[in-house]
């Protein structure tokens, strides 16, 4: 099991990209993006309509392994505003079951700010977790923070082999999730947007097919110097 | 090789000269020509209102016997009552050169005829008014056509064309674009009731499927006019004295030989098979280069601009030569081309000739080509290629039906182009050949596909592109039109990032290859040694780099397999020792000795070698079915060698050969089980399961058919988005939907492409029951290039032959042992 500590909390991380707080039994995902498919759909491109149904068995396993006592979605659960009442019934029942066995919280994101009420669970603008506020977008935040948003994936070279995956990035204050969802795509963990909400080095952990890999940080290497 | 030929033009007597009006008779004569009777036998075809197709070598007038009766009917009836003849090119700057020469007798006879071109580059305004008042002949490409038939105007612009012309059709026919051409033509067909269709082609081996091609269903009312035979080209194996390498492709050893040849020629064009060959053999020419013999590059990586200026350098006679790829296979007329030189051996006959071609487009000269192989087995495949320019042999195309993804979008341009009734649609698909087989239902799924995705959970029936009301499919709004004329097309390009050095745009670089490189890595590109710096956002920051060993990219594309034509030829030659007097003499001391410490490969056998070296067992096999192939058959084998419980450890594949490598002895099991048909079934289907190779076909069916966007208004859809998304899409369609058709499109695309399952699959038919196993003490001779491939990704720049020649020393010491 990989495991970091975010002010002097122990959290661990799960393959599926959500994290668990074992001491609050809460599990945190970020970026589900249900409904991404039908989301393309309604403007003419028709990709496979079985995102929500895959993200759903993603998010079921995890509670299976963990067992926690609430569940938080950190924001772009729907990848528009429509999404909820594109739900197939199916899933809608499913996140019901699961919505009676944990506390389902539904924190805001930017592709979904308004949550419909009729969705099971409940919704919040932000949280906590102790000491860690738990957030969709982290730019403005000052103390630590759990938060997704940016769907951090790293490329690695390995014997000439380029492998890009999902990842956690972690300082020991921040924990930037990886996006949930089956259709989120993802943004190099070297991109200044991502290298700026973290001060100093920061540990990359990135999921592997059948174990998460930490890739210890580095000092900040400067940006490419101008030719 | 017998070919069909309905009503050859060329055993029946000349057509009367009278067919030429006097005003065309009149500008031939004054420019001291006389009419050829292939362009008579054109004109005659047009009289009777037949279609045709006209297969003469480069530099017999085949355009303009293409354009001829086009040009008298307009002489006669007048010009400017709309669309009269459309002439399709595979490439735009094909059509504009033609247009250019076509100007020319138009001028000249003072003919009031207008001509125009149209490609993507043609000003919208331009394009718009050629959709409302059209020219009397328009030059294009077929996704110009598609473009067209999406239009309301359509109807109108094409209801009384009455000729269509189809150059290069033997370079368009046998793909995707080819597919859509043919769609495109019987949708035309349908418009215009007085249209004959005229292809122009190279040689080719199947006249008669090629015809079919062109003229659609009414095959025995079309005529096949024959130019006649240039002069044989002068081809030749350029083997410089002394050692030719056991293995690699630089043809280092012939550099100066090369060299030489260039300096004593007018103007040569050097083709390769890869960009990094090109990219290598450019710089190692340079290199020695003392004389400073002009010499440039051009392939399909490196920027337009810098194309275009190696095509005008060489149009305006500036070049010595020019190392080129398959960019250079077709396109405009070179006049001062005097010299051939293909290094690296040609893969296929058909291309060879192709290339040779490129040299003295006149039809009195012949053409003269060197060939450079690039190591022993290529001298064996130059020798079989040259045996099959002598007899005019030529590969045949393998048989291939119509593409789904192209049919997909071609059923979505019919809907937004007017709409369509699914029994007329499928009628008129039926009547172009690549589609004649196929069925309704499998049409009716396609339709189905375009509507809501073809999805069994029918979730997005209230997203569907098209609607059906009463009888006809239309597209359910505005935006569905938009988005299908911004992908209309068949080719998709590999994801590419840009290259930049300081302000200099070099090119273009596949992503995949970049993926490979971490900062600090010297490459070569553009001519250029090149450091990686850093990527910054889609474009690669490189910088000169000092080191002399550069890594050299292996780009994939543009590697084509052994031809199954060419490689009989070649197992035909190693099996019939009487007809190596040709071959140099270090290759024949060769298999003189493969025949002494093992056997030769019989023609019509699979020759498996097993031998024990260092602390391994090897096992070596000798199909000749090409790299593509033999590196399909390499995963399932060492998969089946795992299960056997012999421990294999890795495989190695060549264009001749397939070596694998395990702890156990593979010759102690049992052979026949290992090589049986059967790996076909559940062993591929495991191994698909995880290839990436299924992930990058399936970006392209899935860009073709319209399931992701190639672009969107306004903005253009990196491919490194397009890439991402297209594999998270693969995965979810493959595990909820496997049935679904785009993946059966995919699968199609995979077996007779990068995989080349149906090659692999016939080789294991044939040689059943025929597999000869030698078991040996030692690795044998003919088993030496193909275990030197073996690390050669490892070793790389300029001490790579020095290594690879230390190895083959000790290794032949191994084997002569």
């Amino acid at each position: 099991m990989s495991a970091v500590t975010l002010a002097g909390l122990r959290l661990e991380l799960d393959p599926s990209g959500a994290v668990f707080a074992p001491e609050a039994g809460v599990l945190v995902v970020a970026d589900l993006h249900f409904e991404k498919g039908s989301s393309f759909a309604a403007r003419g491109v028709l990709l496979p309509p079985y995102d929500s149904l895959v993200t759903l068995d993603g998010l079921e396993g995890a509670i299976g392994r963990h067992g926690p006592r609430r569940v938080v979605a950190l924001g772009d659960s729907f990848h528009d505003a429509g999404g909820p009442a594109r739900l197939d019934p199916l899933v809608r029942q499913r996140l019901g079951r699961l919505a009676a066995t944990a506390d389902l919280v539904w924190v805001a994101g930017n592709h979904d700010p308004a949550l419909p009420a009729s969705l099971p669970g409940r919704v919040a603008e932000c949280l906590e977790l102790g000491p860690v506020a738990l957030i969709h977008d982290p730019s403005a935040c000052r103390g630590p923070w759990i938060a997704g948003h940016f769907h951090p994936k790293a490329r690695v070279t390995v014997r000439g082999r380029a492998i890009t995956a999902r990842c956690f990035v972690a300082d020991g204050e921040r924990l930037l999730l990886p996006a949930f969802g089956a259709y989120a795509g993802g943004l190099e963990v070297r991109d200044p947007a991502i290298r700026r909400l973290f001060p100093g080095a920061f540990d990359t952990h990135v999921i592997g097919p059948g174990a998460i890999h930490r890739l210890a940080g580095r000092p900040r290497r400067a940006a490419l110097p101008a030719e | 090789m017998p070919h069909s030929r309905p009503m050859s033009a060329r055993s029946r007597p000349e057509p009367p000269a009278d067919l030429l009006p006097a005003r065309f008779a009149a500008w031939f004569a004054g420019r001291g020509w006389q009419i050829r009777s292939h362009q008579l036998a054109m004109l005659e075809a047009a009289r009777a209102g037949r279609s045709a197709l006209l297969v003469a070598p480069t530099g017999g007038g085949k355009t303009l016997a293409g354009f001829l009766p086009s040009l008298v009917e307009l002489a006669e009836q007048g010009g400017g009552r709309g669309l009269h003849t459309l002439y399709v090119s595979p490439l735009k700057a094909l059509a504009v050169d033609v247009a250019r020469n076509l100007t020319q007798p138009v001028a000249e006879m003072g003919l009031a005829v207008s001509i125009e071109t149209r490609s993507g580059d043609t000003p919208p305004g331009k394009r718009q008014r050629q959709r409302l008042r059209p020219p009397d002949i328009l030059l294009t490409t077929p996704e110009q056509i598609a473009l067209l038939l999406s239009f309301d105007e359509a109807a109108a612009m094409f209801g009384g064309l009455r000729h269509v012309v189809i150059d290069e059709a033997h370079a368009l026919w046998a793909g995707k674009r080819g597919d859509l051409l043919a769609l495109g033509l019987e949708r035309i067909a349908s418009l215009a009731p007085g249209l004959r269709r005229v292809g122009l082609s190279a040689t080719v081996a199947d006249r008669g499927r090629l015809l079919r091609w062109v003229v659609g269903p009414a095959v025995d009312q079309a005529v096949l006019v024959e130019g006649a035979p240039g002069a044989p080209p002068e081809a030749r194996i350029l083997t410089p004295d002394g050692e030719i390498p056991w293995s690699g492709h630089s043809a280092r050893y012939a550099l100066r030989a090369i060299l030489q040849a260039v300096a004593g020629a007018g103007t040569s064009l050097i083709f390769v098979n890869t960009r990094s060959q090109a990219e290598f053999l450019f710089q190692s020419l340079w290199a020695l280069n003392d004389d400073a013999l002009a010499i440039a590059l051009h392939h399909g990586s490196l920027a337009p601009e810098q194309r275009r200026k190696v095509e005008a350098a060489m149009a305006a006679g500036r070049l010595k030569a020019v190392v080129c790829t398959s960019t250079l296979d077709l396109g405009i007329d070179w006049g001062a081309v005097d010299l051939v030189i293909q290094v690296g051996a040609p893969k296929g006959a058909a291309r060879m000739i192709q290339r040779i071609g490129r040299a003295n487009h006149r039809l009195d000269a012949p053409s003269r080509a060197l060939m450079v192989p690039a190591n022993r087995f290529e001298v064996l495949e130059c020798e079989a290629a040259l045996a099959a320019i002598d007899e005019g042999a030529l590969d045949p195309e393998a048989m291939r039906s119509g593409a789904l993804d192209v049919l997909a979008q071609h059923v979505l341009g019919c809907a937004v182009g007017g709409g369509f009734s699914d029994a007329a649609l499928y009628d008129e698909i039926v009547r172009a050949a690549p589609y004649a087989g196929l069925d309704r239902r499998t049409f009716d799924r396609v339709v189905d596909y375009v509507a809501t995705g073809g999805y069994a959970l029918r979730r997005y029936e209230r997203f569907a592109r098209i609607r059906k009301v009463g009888d006809i499919w239309r597209i359910s709004h505005g935006g569905i039109a938009r988005q299908y004329r911004l992908n209309v097309g068949t080719i998709v390009e590999a994801p590419m990032l840009k290259v930049r050095l300081g302000r200099r745009m070099l090119g273009e670089i596949e992503e995949w290859f970049i993926d490979q490189l971490v900062p600090g890595d010297s490459f070569v590109f553009a001519g250029l040694v090149l450091e990686f710096r850093g990527l910054d956002e889609t474009t690669a920051m490189v910088r000169k780099s000092a080191a002399e060993a550069p890594k050299v990219p292996s780009y994939e594309g543009g590697k084509f397999p052994l031809s199954t034509f060419l490689a009989a030829k070649v197992r035909h030659l190693l099996a019939h020792p009487g007809q190596w007097r040709r071959l140099p003499a270090p290759v024949t001391e060769w298999l003189a000795l493969q025949r002494r410490y093992s056997v030769l490969p019989g023609e019509h056998q699979l020759l498996v070698e097993t031998f024990p070296r260092a602390d391994k067992f090897y096992l070596v096999a000798y199909p000749f079915e090409g790299r593509l192939a033999h590196q399909t058959l390499g995963m399932l084998l060492t998969r089946r060698m795992e299960r056997a419980g012999l421990g294999p450890l890795g495989f190695v594949a060549s264009d001749y050969a397939l070596a694998a490598w395990s702890l156990k002895d593979a010759g102690r099991a049992d052979l026949p089980a290992l090589f049986d048909e059967d790996m076909l079934g559940d062993d591929l289907e495991a191994w698909l399961a995880e290839s990436n190779l299924m992930k990058r076909t399936f970006r392209t069916n899935a860009v073709i058919a319209g399931l992701i966007e190639r672009r969107y208004p306004g903005e253009t859809k990196n491919g490194r988005q397009v890439t991402f998304s297209s594999d998270l899409i693969y995965d979810v369609l493959r595990r909820h939907e496997p049935d679904h058709i785009l993946l059966q499109a995919t699968y199609a695309d995979a077996a007779a492409g990068l995989l080349d399952i149906r090659r692999l699959g016939d080789m294991l038919r044939r040689v059943k029951g025929a597999i000869c196993h030698r078991p040996l003490a030692r690795v044998s001779p003919l088993a030496v290039p193909v275990l030197l491939d073996i690390g050669r990704e490892s070793v790389r720049g300029a001490a790579t032959d020095m290594l690879l020649a230390e190895a083959a020393a000790a290794l032949l010491a191994e084997a002569a042992r």
